[in-house]
């Protein structure tokens, strides 16, 4: 690089260039003509990754406000999958519903350019400008099927709350600097490593302001009203796209903030935490077991697996922080394959998004069975499959923290949420398909797209080791 | 010269009022403009400490926050606009597609 301060932007910068170039090539497309915006995508995305390996083990930092520590490009590398994953599983999908590609693919790629940025903010207005660049493209990437009510419903309630929420952690952002003269996380974290909570009552404000904007995010009880709406009325696709990218994102930006900034107080927000994660699992499997939409039913268990990576972040011991990092790059693999999976078998009219839809889906699509499966072993954390090493990694942090309570409650809760997963799977290889249409077939890039997931669900889930350590090494940089 | 108490509780009604307006208008619009209300809160609330801390910070802040709040509703809008094409409504309780 020409000046060495912009190094730690040039993954983001990759994605946002690919982000414009999609823009301006969708606004000269000529009437009916094709053009290949998803492969440029993909390219803006390939430049992140290989930016990402350069930059790593370098620590650099731009401007004190983006740093590429390793921690972030961690992150940013599991983003890069998702964004990757997503832009293979859409180029069918957009077909088949007949969605604006352009449209589609620059938002999705500005979504991933602001989650990109919150994982590696180390500022937290620029903390917040990236949730709203991320959460804008997502709104409207909710409501992207605007012929759809339920698509434009959800996209409004997952607006209003977004919103909403922003509002709050705006709110503790604004006592944070109050407080603290800055709103530089490593300025915040040396100015409160030298106070105590009872010398200034307003940082309880902050810190209780700043947590319910994360818990919005990640969609946390009590905060998790919206997402069983969003993730259901979006199409298919895009809600494996939000509930991993998004999620993933927040999660990063969230242990970044409180286990770096706000570590001197974790005394104070450790047990309320506490609670929230136990709440989290607990109300995503009970209430996931009563669902008769498959996507909602991911939904509740996309709340529920939020919930195990809060124990993660109550556990903030090194075994803890790394399976964090862990579980977000399982969890994006598997649950996109999954919804992914789902959006590939909807029709134009017909979501085929009901459990009953699933029915006898072994007969007509044996190969896509036998991954959907996969997928739902690896949510249910069924070894060998990544999601049993990943749940493994969070138990034993909590263990190890001393939180029995919470993986006592995080191993009950993963052992009643792998019965609504086998029910599915019950669905599809025992039941008959009595009279329902025939289900669209899937095309080749799908098909490969689903094809690398599922080899890393089992790459990750026999042969951990090399990634776990990448992981640990992400968190020695920072905590 | 007004101390930064007076600053912070105007400030902290503002944001109150946004809120509640959140909970209780019934019009989409009202409901857009309510969350707007709470983000000039926060930006109050910015200017306020950049003040009592002698730099210029807080007033930079102010117009990122400006500028995003913009962008949110005119997105919000645009949302909007879209559901009323569906159902020629703007209370919140007529939009039950999904359990809410």
């Amino acid at each position: 690089m020409f000046n060495s301060a912009f190094d730690a932007i040039v993954p983001l910068l990759c994605v946002t260039l690919a982000a414009l170039a999609s823009m301006s090539a969708e606004a000269f497309r000529g009437k009916g003509e094709r053009m290949p915006i998803g492969g440029l995508g993909i390219v803006g995305l390939a430049g992140a990754a290989v930016s990402c390996v350069l930059l790593w083990n370098r620590n650099t930092s731009s401007f004190g406000v983006i740093v590429a520590d390793n921690f972030g490009l961690f992150v940013t590398m599991t983003l890069i999958i998702v964004g990757l994953l997503t832009i293979m599983f859409s180029s069918q999908v957009l077909d088949l519903h007949d969605l604006p590609r352009g449209e589609y693919y620059t938002l999705v790629l500005f979504a991933i350019a602001g989650m990109i940025m919150m994982a590696t903010a180390n500022d937290l207005l620029v903390l917040f400008i990236a949730l709203e660049i991320m959460s804008l493209a997502v709104y409207v990437l909710t409501g992207i099927r605007r012929d759809d009510q339920r698509s434009s419903e959800a996209a409004f309630k997952y607006f209003l709350l977004g919103a909403f929420s922003s509002a709050f952690f705006l709110y503790g952002i604004a006592f944070t600097y109050g407080v603290t003269g800055s709103t530089r996380l490593d300025r915040v974290g040396t100015f409160l490593a030298a106070q105590s909570m009872a010398d200034n009552p307003l940082l309880l404000v902050a810190l209780g302001l700043l947590l319910v904007g994360f818990a919005f995010k990640i969609s946390a009880v009590p905060f998790h009203m919206w997402t069983p709406d969003a993730y259901e009325g979006a199409p298919a696709i895009v809600t494996g796209f939000m509930s991993t990218g998004v999620k993933a994102a927040a999660f990063a930006a969230f242990a970044r903030v409180f286990l770096s900034a706000f570590e001197p107080f974790s005394a104070d927000w450790a047990p309320v935490v506490w609670v929230i994660a136990a709440a989290t699992m607990i109300l995503g499997t009970v209430v996931g077991v009563a669902q008769s939409n498959l996507k909602r039913m991911l939904a509740y268990s996309s709340i529920a697996h939020g919930g195990y990576l809060l124990v993660g972040l109550v556990a903030a011991n090194q075994v803890g922080k790394a399976a964090i990092l862990f579980y977000l790059l399982a969890y994006a693999v598997t649950n996109l394959a999954a919804f992914g999976v789902i959006a590939m078998l909807g029709a134009r009219d017909r979501a085929n998004d009901e459990l009953r839809d699933y029915a006898g889906l072994w007969q007509s699509h044996p190969a896509l069975a036998a991954l959907m499966t996969v997928c739902l072993l690896s949510l249910g954390g069924i070894p060998p499959t990544v999601g049993f090493i990943g749940k493994w990694y969070i138990f034993s942090a909590a263990v190890g923290s001393g939180y029995y309570g919470l993986a006592i409650i995080g191993v009950l809760t993963s052992v009643i949420s792998v019965f609504f997963y086998l029910r599915v799977v019950v669905m599809m290889y025992m039941a008959e398909r009595d009279g329902a249409p025939a289900l669209p077939r899937v095309g080749a890039v799908g098909m490969t797209a689903l094809a690398i997931a599922i080899f890393a669900i089992f790459y990750l889930g026999i042969l951990p080791t090399a990634v776990l350590d990448l992981a640990a090494a992400s968190i020695s940089t920072i905590f | 010269m007004i101390p930064l108490g007076h600053y912070l509780i105007v400030s902290a009604i503002l944001f109150a009022l946004g809120t509640a307006g959140v909970f209780m208008r019934r019009n989409l619009i009202t409901i857009l403009l309510s969350i707007e209300i709470m983000l000039n809160a926060v930006n109050l609330s910015f200017v306020a400490f950049g003040r009592a801390q002698g730099t210029v910070d807080g007033q930079i802040i102010t117009f990122f926050v400006m500028t995003v709040a913009a962008a949110e509703a005119a997105v919000g809008l645009a949302i909007i606009i879209t559901l009323y094409r569906h159902r020629e409504s703007l209370n919140p309780d007529a939009f039950t597609t999904l359990k809410w």
